[in-house]
């Protein structure tokens, strides 16, 4: 595991083993979506808000 | 030795539906490239760097996005998974439904209007409650559901005053009053391959709106309803929502042409992702030994 700090509200997130470019996470302490931006070092930063046309 | 097909699978965002997808191309020993559409752009004069994907799988979050690179990928001869068309049949409501309407679909009643006295008309001859929905949209964001003449003049006003020129294209269907529940059935190619309810005491049953998914049967009306509701919007990898109404039976809803699976496959134990690897593969396995 890899230990960061969340942007918004620094708590201390765990990256798990198996972790991969641009998933998003959630920080467990304010909830805010975070998107992992490296995995080597690694990195977060808030994830994109949700646009108008996001979806499936 | 048949060449080994290359795969791209164009992404937003990592979601757990492209890890799974991730997983099972690798499980497959595919060669294939994460092309993240925040990253990529296209030269049109210069589809070279493209060609070498025997099939692009198309994952994008954002609607346009997908669209857009999808009908230039199409452009250059270049397979995809949707196409162009399937993803914009199925990307745009209206032309969800007049595709459904012209292959003779059951769909629920619908009117299309393009100004907020004309879409109280339409409104009004549906009867309360009525829907409406945006044209491009989806994961239930900004549905209404409208109760009186009262609500309808305001939330038509606030439309046409608020929103882009999109929102004053007014999608109108018939309420239907449902079991607490819709239905999503998940089509590959010509086959059903499962189905799950998504439950809800709200009307708007999305899971990304917190409906549950529990298996639902899939029975062999289901299947041939949503089979001819994928060939009608083009065919390919799709989940077709399905409304049961209390007397005319199974209505087509929706048909989404990037699907999310993350409740569905823990649900049914079905192997989206796996099939859904297997699919590209096919296709990209069409291009290469063309």
């Amino acid at each position: 595991m890899s230990q960061l700090s969340c942007p918004e509200c620094v708590a201390d997130i765990e990256l798990e083993a198996d972790t991969e470019l641009n998933e998003i996470i959630v920080c467990p302490d304010c909830g805010v979506d975070l998107e992992v931006i490296s995995l080597e070092p690694p990195a977060v930063e808030l994830a994109p808000m949700e646009e108008e046309d996001w979806g499936e | 030795m048949p060449k080994q097909p290359r795969i791209g699978v164009l992404y937003s965002r990592v979601r757990v539906e492209e890890k799974w997808i991730f997983a099972a191309l690798e499980q497959r020993n595919v060669d294939y490239d994460r092309l993240d559409d925040r990253k990529i752009h296209f030269d049109l004069s210069n589809p070279e760097p493209w060609l070498k994907y025997d099939a692009i799988l198309e994952r994008s979050i954002s609607y346009a996005r997908g669209l857009y690179s999808l009908r230039t990928l199409n452009s250059w001869g270049v397979p995809t998974v949707n196409t162009a068309a399937v993803s914009e049949a199925c990307g745009d409501k209206i032309a969800t439904s007049t595709a459904l309407a012209k292959a003779k679909v059951p769909q629920p009643n619908t009117r299309i209007a393009f100004t907020p006295q004309s879409a109280l008309e339409a409104i009004e001859t549906l009867g309360y409650p009525a829907v409406l929905k945006p044209v491009v949209g989806s994961w239930g964001r900004l549905l209404a559901k409208i109760n009186d003449r009262d609500a309808a003049e305001a939330i038509l006003e606030h439309k046409a005053v608020l929103g882009s020129y999109q929102h004053s294209i007014f999608y109108i269907q018939e309420f239907i009053e449902k079991p607490g529940r819709d239905i999503r059935v998940f089509v590959v190619g010509d086959q059903a391959i499962t189905a799950i309810y998504r439950k809800s005491p709200h009307w708007i049953t999305n899971t990304a709106r917190g409906g549950i998914g529990e298996i639902c049967p899939l029975t062999s009306e289901l299947e041939t309803l949503c089979g001819e509701a994928a060939r009608a919007v083009g065919g390919g990898v799709l989940a077709v929502d399905v409304i049961e109404h209390p007397e005319r039976g199974y209505l087509i809803n929706e048909i989404n042409h990037t699907l999310e699976f993350s409740t569905a496959q823990p649900t049914s134990g079905v192997d989206i992702a796996g099939i859904i690897a297997d699919y590209v593969i096919e296709v990209a396995k069409g291009r290469s030994t063309d």
